[in-house]
């Protein structure tokens, strides 16, 4: 259900949720687009792209869940959840080709806003960003 | 508590979140949270969950409806003390 889809879909699979938690994966595909750009010749992973990443995972599947164990799935249909603010820091590199781990847990959900903090992780256990994300449902 | 003291909080609470500081200088109960001080409305819930810790009461999610103007937070604050 979540309405972000291709080129700009982050979330590949959701291994854990539940009413405090998420955990997501992604794997970055070597042909995105913004690659070409960031870097030539040195391809990293934007920090914004990194935090749509977190994101999408943390606070729009989360947030789209949350929903609808509260009010229902019909209610999911009639919201949209928008990106409000965050605080992120970052401390590694993504490369093409790597897979991202999100573990994010709910700090409070409440009159449709949630905010998460998260940890996003390579497979080797690198951390490469972490901080908190928040968003909000709004009627479509 | 003293309804001054409650408006003197509230304005200090809101402040990171106004966006007109240039308002703050003439703050007082009529003035609009979102249309003066230009306070994110998404930012609401943020608000309100810190007149929570700072006051230390609970503010129910229909009375947040009610609050428009820093005079409306305070009287709700005020009630609560």
């Amino acid at each position: 259900m979540v309405p972000q889809q291709e080129p700009f879909r982050f979330i590949d699979e959701i291994l854990e949720l539940d009413d405090e938690h998420i955990v997501a994966t992604y794997t970055f595909r070597e042909d995105h687009d913004f690659y070409r750009g960031h870097f030539p010749g040195n391809p990293i992973t934007p920090g914004v792209i990194l935090t749509e990443t977190a994101a999408q995972a943390v606070v729009v599947a989360f947030g789209i869940a949350l929903v609808a164990r509260e009010s229902g799935r019909n209610e999911v249909e009639k919201l949209l959840t928008i990106f409000t603010d965050c605080e992120v820091d970052f401390s590694g590199t993504v490369k093409p080709g790597d897979r991202v781990t999100t573990t994010g847990k709910k700090k409070f959900w409440r009159r449709k806003k949630l905010r998460a903090e998260f940890e996003m992780k390579l497979d080797d256990g690198t951390v490469v960003c972490s901080g908190e994300v928040s968003g909000m449902g709004v009627p479509r | 508590m003293e309804q001054s003291e409650v408006m003197e909080r509230v304005v200090k609470i809101l402040t990171p979140w106004v966006k007109d500081e240039g308002a703050l200088a003439n703050v007082g109960m009529e003035t609009n949270i979102l249309e003066d001080l230009k306070v994110n409305s998404a930012r609401l819930v943020d608000v309100v969950i810190a007149f929570e810790d700072d006051f230390d009461i609970e503010i129910a999610d229909e009375d947040v409806d009610k609050v428009n103007t820093v005079g409306d937070a305070v009287t709700l604050i005020s009630a609560k003390l």
